[in-house]
């Protein structure tokens, strides 16, 4: 006899169970676990759009009250993705009002959302919280202004680096005089004016403002008025630091701090008067995160801020932190997560800041808890290299792009096969890793020997040959996301790795020498991929087998091949191949 | 680990070895070539088709290699230029319109290889005075824009300064008209007028189609920005694949015009999505580093992007407004990148193969003066380019719009009456 508890109870065990991962080993178990389980997700995160089409999600779980979609591949961040390729989030938004009237979070990452799709997001969920837009485009202030309007409980909204259509500042001034939910507001990426006392009304009547990033129009003098309001705030994003002297403007920015007992991160600093720094001092020994990365100001005065810092967890800083900065930051910031290092001029062949592989190696050495990188320098060596990996074996993230492609280890000469071969070989929880410099196949077989945990890479200018390519497909076993560009690889490895994508989120491939016909060849034996042919400039129908394609896009899906693509992107039509041949 | 080595790659060490003195960077090439030949003899698991052909085009690329007087360093920068005048260059990625491969051999995928040991023939050279170029098929090679800087495809309206002037010889960039001088007694090179001229300014982002590093001629002839597309013998081959195309298509891209009037070398050929810098950061470094007072010599640092739509295309480009100095570059660097759409107009009725645009033909559509440049500025007016000052233009303008002739009839008044105001 079989005993099984009621629904009720596993519904309530469950409850405890968040993660995806873990949520979807319970819904194999049997069919009943499936059933009860499908209807209590609350949650979902799809990692590819088109993956999975809206209706598909909407049937198997019905009663969600938090959505999270990606769109664009990681390389549209760089303009690598063609305009107009896809991404878009209407189809979602429109089967979700269907659905889900009780929806409470959306966030998107790289999609194109309409002002229209935001207009039906405020007016067709009735407890609507949270909307992140994270570097999302095609919507205007309009469709902000709906959502301030009609979301009567909005709790948060984030418009983190997306591309908004500015028609004006006066969208924040529909927020209703009853909205005091608000707790996190991000609008730091909006160009033109916000109607200010339109916002420091809604600041003053939001007592549970937490986190508040402004843009850049913000002037400084206003800065000291808001934070009087919001005392509260745990992080600030400032607007323009600067300011004509005025000397009033110090002191009651100074004090204005002083009062903000709970603030732990702070961001902004657009256009910064070094003279202002000094003025969130008394703020310092609590902050944990701290984003200097649009701060052009020099390696002394940002020494300074920095020692003062000893709790600092994530630190985002330009270059001109200079080697001198970070070795100020390995003395005074032990507790260092992530660090983040932006180049201030990235196109010109010398660099006028002394920014070396030293500054980072410091940094490895004095911060025992290092687990994130991304680090932008031009040159490396495969000591450097390979100090780094035997100091923190702790890295899970870690990014380094030599600003020169191919370039070696400024030392030897020598690719830097071995350094990187380190780094994968020491750190074996290293989740994400991006190279650069001068490097052979001989990289990729270091990575598919030990990268294990890998799940996200990310390829420039390497390589010799198939072999590389194959060595990465063959042996990273945790492999979701991957994206190439400009390397040798071509149709073998891909050929020889057939299964292997079906297992893998995404792989992008451009300026590689992929032929046409393995990608139909792909396409008629993977039924579960879309093949996308992205070719700008030449025409997709008269393409020869062998003609290289421009850029590849394979991801796995059970929604079929999508409709809404562009014509210069071609998903490769399996019944075609069968019949053409 | 053990290996057995091959006796050749022995032989082929040690001939590195005292080669090293001579030309490091060359050494370092070999012996990752050496290298990656170890691999391919004794870890291979996989029936590699190409094994031996492999084996035979990195001996070959040796050899090309050597021919090319030492500029085969792939990493070493201007310094070692300047001492070879006689240079070959090399896009990295080799380009569709390095015609000389015969575009009627289409070369199934095992003789990629084979094929892309004529390299020579596809290097993309200078034309400079006493070196010999290749014969370049005339048909397959693009569109002749010799003629192109006669008039511009956007008329603009005369600048009150008079900025914006209609000669084309304008001397901001010397490199520019320096080269075309030159190109124009070299008949064989016809096909590196403008129209090949490869950008890859991250701000063309569709332009990735070749992602190619730029060929920069200064007027020094000084070879700097080629090598970002250094190392590009390992992808040539990969590459040399990509050369068969059925339509000749104009490289549309951005004129990368990195002016520098003082000397170079600053500058550099830059690709696309290359350095891996999100947009909306270079924007913010570019007017911050406006406000600071710090003069540094060199022409407006970081980029200002902002979008270009045309009437009738698919899709946005986004061009790099501190990339050039003038009217006049701007104008002929979008002429570049959108005569693609109208070329695509033209030619899509043709059969596959087929040179579908006779010169004449597209010098007609561009010269019709049917497109007409505007953009949005600051208080979100439409207005026509060419109305203010180069500088004044910059930071007000907040995209661009290529609009057919008709729709841009009512702009010109409001465009004088506010330049009008202005002043």
């Amino acid at each position: 006899m079989v005993y099984s508890l009621p629904e009720e109870v596993l519904e309530h065990v469950f409850s405890f169970i968040t993660l995806d991962k873990d949520r979807n080993a319970v819904s194999l178990v049997c069919k009943s676990w499936y059933e009860i389980e499908r209807w209590c997700r609350r949650r979902i995160f799809v990692g590819n759009c088109y993956a999975v089409s809206p209706s598909i999600m909407t049937r198997r779980f019905p009663e969600v009250r938090s959505v999270e979609l990606k769109g664009k591949p990681h390389f549209a961040d760089f303009n690598l993705v063609p305009e107009g390729w896809g991404g878009f989030a209407c189809p979602w938004i429109s089967e979700m009002s269907r659905a889900y009237p009780w929806l409470e979070e959306i966030r998107l990452k790289r999609m194109v959302v309409t002002d229209e799709s935001l207009e039906l997001i405020s007016t067709s969920f009735k407890n609507f919280k949270v909307l992140v837009l994270s570097s999302c485009e095609g919507f205007s202030t309009d469709g902000l202004a709906a959502i301030a309007a009609n979301c009567r409980n909005l709790r948060k909204l984030d418009l983190r680096e997306s591309e908004v259509m500015d028609l004006s500042g006066h969208w924040l001034s529909h927020f209703p005089n009853t909205c005091t939910s608000l707790e996190s507001l991000n609008i730091a990426c909006l160009g033109s004016e916000v109607s200010f006392s339109a916002l420091e009304r809604l600041v003053g009547r939001s007592p549970n403002l937490k986190i508040l990033r402004l843009n850049r129009a913000v002037p400084l003098e206003k800065l000291s008025t808001l934070l009087c309001r919001a005392p509260q705030l745990v992080e600030l994003g400032t607007g323009a630091y600067s300011s004509g002297i005025r000397s009033d403007v110090y002191s009651s920015l100074s004090k204005a701090f002083l009062g903000c007992k709970e603030l732990k991160g702070l961001s902004g600093f657009w256009d910064v008067d070094p003279s202002y720094l000094l003025a969130f001092y008394s703020v310092c020994s609590r902050l944990t995160s701290l984003n200097l990365s649009y701060a052009t100001i020099r390696s002394p005065d940002i020494t300074k801020v920095i020692s003062q810092c000893p709790n600092l967890q994530r630190l985002w800083v330009l270059d001109h932190v200079e080697d001198s900065g970070l070795n100020a930051v390995a003395l005074s910031c032990k507790d260092l997560r992530e660090l983040r290092v932006f180049p201030s001029d990235p196109y010109i062949a010398d660099a006028n800041v002394t920014l070396t592989e030293q500054g980072l190696v410091s940094v490895s050495e004095g911060c025992p808890k290092l687990q994130s990188v991304l680090y932008f320098c031009r040159q490396m060596s495969n000591s450097a290299l390979i100090t780094i990996a035997r100091n923190r074996p702790n890295l899970i993230c870690f990014r380094l792009c030599v600003i020169e492609p191919r370039a070696p280890d400024y030392l030897t000469l020598e690719p830097l096969d071995v350094g990187f071969g380190a780094i994968v070989e020491h750190c074996k929880e290293l989740r994400r890793l991006s190279l650069s410099g001068l490097l052979t196949d001989r990289v990729f077989e270091y990575i598919g020997r030990h990268a294990k945990r890998l799940e996200m890479l990310s390829i420039a200018f390497a390589g010799n040959s198939d072999l590389g390519l194959h060595h990465v497909l063959s042996g990273c076993d945790g492999l979701r996301k991957l994206e190439i560009r400009d390397c040798p690889f071509g149709d073998k490895a891909l050929l020889a790795n057939v299964a292997k994508l079906e297992t893998m989120r995404s792989l992008w491939m451009s300026s590689c020498a992929v032929s046409y016909g393995a990608c139909k060849f792909l396409s008629q034996k993977m039924p579960m991929l879309n093949v996308e042919v992205i070719d700008e400039n030449g025409s997709l129908d008269s393409r020869f087998d062998s003609c290289p394609v421009e850029k590849l896009y394979i991801y796995r899906t059970v929604a079929g091949p999508r409709s809404d693509m562009p014509g210069y992107i071609r998903t490769i039509d399996r019944d075609r191949v069968n019949t053409i041949s | 680990m053990n290996r057995k080595i091959h006796p050749l790659q022995t032989l082929l060490f040690l001939f590195l070895h005292h080669t090293a003195l001579l030309a490091r960077p060359i050494f370092i090439f070999y012996q990752s070539v050496s290298a990656s030949l170890i691999l391919f003899s004794t870890h291979l698991q996989i029936d590699w088709q190409s094994k031996n052909s492999g084996y035979l085009m990195s001996s070959r690329l040796l050899g090309v290699e050597g021919d090319g007087q030492g500029n085969a360093s792939l990493l070493s920068m201007e310094s070692r230029f300047q001492e070879n005048p006689g240079l070959t260059e090399r896009n990295y990625l080799g380009l569709s319109d390095c015609s000389s491969v015969d575009s009627s051999t289409v070369s199934s995928i095992s003789e990629v290889n084979k094929n892309s040991l004529n390299l020579r023939a596809t290097e993309l050279r200078l034309g400079l005075p006493g070196s010999q170029s290749p014969e370049r098929d005339p048909e397959s090679s693009l569109t002749s824009f010799d003629n192109l800087d006669e008039k511009p495809l956007f008329p603009m309206l005369p600048s009150k300064d008079g900025l914006c002037s209609s000669s084309p010889k304008i001397v901001v960039s010397g490199n520019k008209r320096v080269f075309s001088d030159t190109v124009d007694s070299y008949s064989e090179i016809k096909g590196l007028s403008e129209g090949n001229w490869m950008f890859g300014a991250s701000g063309a982002e569709s332009d990735a189609s070749k992602s190619l590093g730029q060929v920069k001629f200064s007027s020094n002839s000084n070879v700097n920005g080629m090598i970002s597309s250094g190392g590009q013998i390992m992808t040539i081959k990969g590459t040399a694949s990509k050369m068969p195309q059925e339509r000749p298509h104009p490289i549309c891209g951005t004129n990368l015009n990195n002016v520098n009037s003082s000397n170079p070398p600053a500058a550099k050929a830059q690709l696309v999505g290359w350095p891996p810098v999100r947009s909306f950061r270079k924007n913010i470094l570019a007017t911050s580093s406006k406000n600071s007072d710090e003069v540094d010599g060199k022409p407006g640092p970081g980029a200002l992007f902002v979008k270009v739509s045309m009437d009738g295309a698919p899709y946005l480009r986004k061009v790099d407004l501190r990339g050039y100095a003038t009217y006049q570059e701007l104008s002929s660097a979008l002429e570049k990148m959108f005569t693609c759409f109208t070329i695509g107009q033209c030619g899509s009725q043709g059969a596959p193969g087929k040179e579908s645009l006779s010169e004449s033909k597209l010098r007609d559509l561009l010269h019709s003066s049917e497109y007409v440049l505007t953009y949005e500025d600051k208080d979100g007016d439409w207005m026509l380019v060419g109305d203010v000052p180069w500088d004044m233009f910059i930071s007000s303008c907040k995209r661009l719009k290529i609009m057919k002739g008709a729709d841009a009839i009512g702009l010109a008044p409001r465009a004088m009456e506010k330049s009008k105001n202005r002043k």
